[in-house]
């Protein structure tokens, strides 16, 4: 019994960070119609800034805080200088959508070329402030630990926020009206390109969220090369499109289902059967529901 | 006054407007009219920002309209309300009004503008909660224009509102849409498929036909003129 | 008629391309030395490779992030064929193909109603879950894999005749035999119905074209040449692991896609070298300039990621593509 508890919490915990990511994936999805895979770049640098941060201020509550910013500046960054000039260009319908993943994939690999570049072999310690060990219940020690307490409550609050950021502010009005009819919103003197990169912006924290998160969940040190980023961007694009990537709950939804069931593979059958259990889930999810989970058909109009 | 001069807009390599002239005074309601095709919607199009001109000039008071973003000009009193019932089905009526607002920093003026709004067409008052996509035709159309109320507008486009509504609602719209334009002064293009209705509201008429203009006249000349009533009034 | 007239005179000139292209490749093998001999093995699996991403997203729009692990399916089947059946490297081939080409086929199926987004983030996913799947059976060697012996060249051929150079001969032979089988087919009728579909579903169906059957067709094909690429890695390679066919693999695939210019099959060299040559133009450039290992380690990636922004941002369509278009204007 406990086992499965802890299993549960362990899966929850690790979903709710997938679940950030797909936050930043859909935001950009939709706000510009891209699947931004350079996100998994700006996760990984901001959580080099966290580190950073840390190192010099001792305090993970500064370095957070700083991270999530730099993220929204770098995402808002290349949102202006990379994929502006690049969706104007696009005229075929269906490279629509291959060149700016391409673009995307062209700008996560100059990240980390040049992260590796500046950071070399160095290793961004990145320590929990919160103790990991878990509390005990009636004597046997569970998976619940204050670091995995303040990990579901920072994304907690994140979303907290950001619902009511779209449902209660006009910026959120404004971003919601650009993604879903970008003409007749600057029609109603909506400025659509600012809004879009403050999507953007809004994307790369939650993003750096996320990395900083999957880091101090996990081994607690960034690399350049850190397998846990590629991770975090894989799973947190397989848990967009699972909830269904038109929509901010469908990626909590999909991050959730997502590391639950994969925390309970992991448990129960070992882990080279994780990635494929990924896949598998994600294309029976596919088979009933094209369009994810919160089957949302998306689609541009005016 | 709104001055188009030698308009002449591209599709690629189509020509949608040949050189088009056309003269408003502010305060005036011109019905623009003209098979499909014609090249009414481009025209509107190329007015609001949408469109890009290839020659020609059009001035709103001493605004130049063309080279500027849609956006801007709706800070500058232009406001387009595009063809088929341009509202946003996923928000809700109250959200879809103060989406015509947001640019205006004032929230006093817009909770006002709101309110005239309300008066204007009080279906929507009762709605105002309800999505967007709840509501008949005829009720987006009002949503649509009153959206477009709500960025306080001294230059009005409407794009085909009638398309697709009852008559009775029609009558019930151009009414609304007379009444607004005496009221507060407003210019008004309304591109209407439905010639007789706009022509019958407004003062002066523009035919367009193949993207150059047939005819243009006061509305009741245009109405009363046998060519324009075989070809667009029916008799 | 006169369309149709240099219509063939092109297909003539192609073959006649080909023939010179297989001879220049054979000249070459007779003087460079095992290692280029490898490198130019690994080229044409690239090109074979590359080329049924172009003819997946390219011609029948479909994205496909996940090209990794159809090579991985065939260079399994390849080895698995040589170790239980003892089959000639030919045969092996052909079980390649036809067994990735059949996995290609149900994965075609099931993705036939998705797109876009949904199509990328599955074959993603594809990319990552297939090939660790071999860690967890035995049959499949686990993580340090089995080995494909493609035995040595024949000895008709004399005593001195390297194995790379055999492999080179085999892969060279095979990517171009491939490439004009695929050429002949995105020009059948198959291919412009794939063209169709891609351009307007709608008006395709209009026409009587079956979008399903088309496109799981072009899935089945491209993952059949996908697994001929994976048997011929698998020769060059000599063993087969899940560590062969990373993500990192996939997003070369598509990269080289991108590089070639997706939507023509003629600039697959062009992808094919670039991926080959420039680690290799990549380490001499920093070897000479500071002899830092990290810029060695960053170079390649960083040149091929600004290359493929430049394409992306340049020619969209290819460099052949853009070269196409300056001058017919």
């Amino acid at each position: 019994m406990f086992e499965f508890v802890n299993t549960l919490l362990i899966g929850i915990t690790a979903g709710s960070i997938y679940s950030l990511m797909a936050i930043a994936i859909v935001l950009v999805w939709r706000s510009t119609r891209v699947v931004n895979f350079a996100a998994g770049g700006i996760a990984l640098a901001s959580t080099f800034v966290g580190s950073t941060i840390l190192e010099i201020t001792g305090s993970f509550w500064i370095a957070l805080p700083v991270a999530m910013l730099a993220g929204a500046a770098l995402s808002a960054f290349i949102e202006y200088f990379f994929l502006r000039p690049l969706l104007k260009r696009s005229g075929d319908k269906n490279q629509e959508i291959f060149l700016p993943i391409i673009a995307t994939l062209g700008i996560l690999g100059i990240m980390k070329a040049v992260l590796h570049f500046i950071y070399g072999e160095k290793i961004g310690v990145l320590s929990p402030p919160l103790s990991d060990k878990g509390f005990i219940v009636s004597g046997e020690s569970i998976a619940l630990s204050p670091l995995r307490l303040l990990i579901l409550g920072i994304v907690l609050l994140l979303m907290i926020a950001l619902t009511l950021i779209f449902q209660r502010t006009n910026l959120g009005l404004s971003l919601r009206a650009a993604s879903f009819a970008p003409e007749i919103s600057r029609l109603s003197g909506i400025r659509v390109d600012l809004v879009r990169t403050v999507g953007w912006a809004i994307s790369g924290a939650a993003g750096a969220t996320a990395g900083i998160l999957q880091t101090v969940n996990g081994s607690g040190a960034v690399t350049p090369e850190a397998f846990e980023f590629s991770l975090l961007l894989v799973f947190g694009f397989v848990a967009a499109v699972i909830g269904g990537i038109e929509s901010l709950v469908g990626a909590v939804v999909g991050g959730l289902t997502l590391g639950i069931i994969l925390a309970i593979i992991l448990m129960y059958l070992g882990s080279s059967l994780v990635f494929f259990a990924a896949f598998l889930i994600l294309i029976l999810v596919l088979l009933l529901r094209p369009n994810g989970i919160i089957g949302v058909k998306g689609g541009r109009r005016a | 006054m709104l001055r188009v001069k030698n308009l002449t807009v591209d599709h690629g390599a189509i020509r949608a407007l040949h050189g088009v002239s056309i003269s408003i005074e502010k305060g005036q309601l011109a019905a623009v009219i003209g098979a499909n095709g014609a090249g009414k919607t481009t025209l509107l199009r190329t007015l609001s920002g949408l469109n890009k001109a290839t020659e020609g000039s059009a001035t709103w008071g001493d605004l130049n309209v063309l080279h500027s973003k849609p956006e801007s000009l709706v800070r500058h009193g232009i406001s387009h309300v595009s063809e088929g019932k341009s509202v946003i089905p996923e928000l809700t009526v109250s959200e879809n009004l103060d989406l015509g607002a947001l640019w205006r920093r004032n929230r006093k003026e817009s909770a006002q503008s709101k309110k005239e709004v309300v008066e204007l067409f009080p279906r929507l008052g009762e709605r105002l909660t309800q999505r967007a996509d709840s509501l008949s035709g005829g009720e987006r159309q009002m949503l649509a224009i009153g959206r477009s109320m709500m960025s306080k507008p001294q230059l009005l486009l409407l794009d085909e509102p009638s398309l697709g509504l009852a008559p009775l609602v029609v009558e019930q719209i151009f009414q609304s849409i007379r009444d607004l334009s005496n009221s507060l002064g407003l210019t008004v293009v309304l591109v209407e498929q439905n010639a007789m209705g706009a022509l019958k509201i407004a003062d002066i008429g523009i035919v367009l036909n193949l993207g150059s203009i047939a005819a243009t006249g006061s509305a009741a000349a245009l109405r009363d003129d046998p060519a324009v009533r075989a070809a667009y009034l029916g008799f | 008629m006169g369309a149709v007239h240099s219509r063939h005179i092109t297909n003539k000139h192609r073959f006649i391309g080909f023939v010179l292209i297989g001879l220049v490749v054979y000249i070459l093998s007779n003087i460079v030395d095992e290692w280029r001999a490898y490198q130019g093995a690994t080229v044409a699996v690239f090109v074979v490779a590359i080329a049924s991403v172009i003819l997946l997203t390219g011609y029948s729009g479909q994205i496909s992030l996940g090209h990794g692990a159809l090579l991985a399916v065939g260079a399994y089947t390849a080895a698995l064929t040589q170790i239980y059946f003892s089959a000639p490297i030919w045969i092996c081939f052909v079980a390649a193909v036809l067994s990735t080409a059949l996995f290609g086929a149900i994965l075609g199926a099931a993705a036939a109603r998705l797109s876009g987004p949904y199509l990328a983030g599955t074959t993603l996913a594809l990319a990552v879950g297939l090939p660790s799947i071999a860690n967890q059976f035995s049959i499949l060697g686990g993580e340090q894999g089995i080995t494909f012996d493609a035995g040595w060249p024949p000895l008709s051929l004399g005593e001195t005749f390297t194995q790379y150079k055999w492999f080179l001969w085999i892969a060279t032979l095979t990517a171009l035999i491939s490439l004009w089988w695929i050429q002949n087919i995105l020009r059948s009728r198959y291919g412009r119905s794939w063209r169709a579909v891609k351009s307007n579903e709608v008006a395709a169906e209009l026409v009587g074209i079956h979008l399903g059957r088309s496109k799981v067709l072009a899935f089945t094909v491209s993952a059949g040449i996908a697994g001929l690429a994976g048997a011929l890695l698998a020769m060059t390679v000599n063993n087969v692991s899940p560590s062969a066919f990373p993500l990192a693999l996939s997003f070369s695939i598509a990269t080289g896609a991108v590089l070639s210019g997706v939507s023509t099959l003629g600039g697959v060299m062009i992808g094919s070298l670039a991926l080959v040559a420039i680690p290799l133009i990549a380490t001499s450039i920093s070897d000479r300039w500071s002899g830092s290992e990290n810029l060695a380690t960053v170079l390649p990636d960083f040149i091929v990621s600004a290359l493929l922004i430049l394409t992306v941002f340049i020619a969209p369509k290819g460099p052949i593509e853009k070269h196409r278009s300056r001058h017919s204007k």
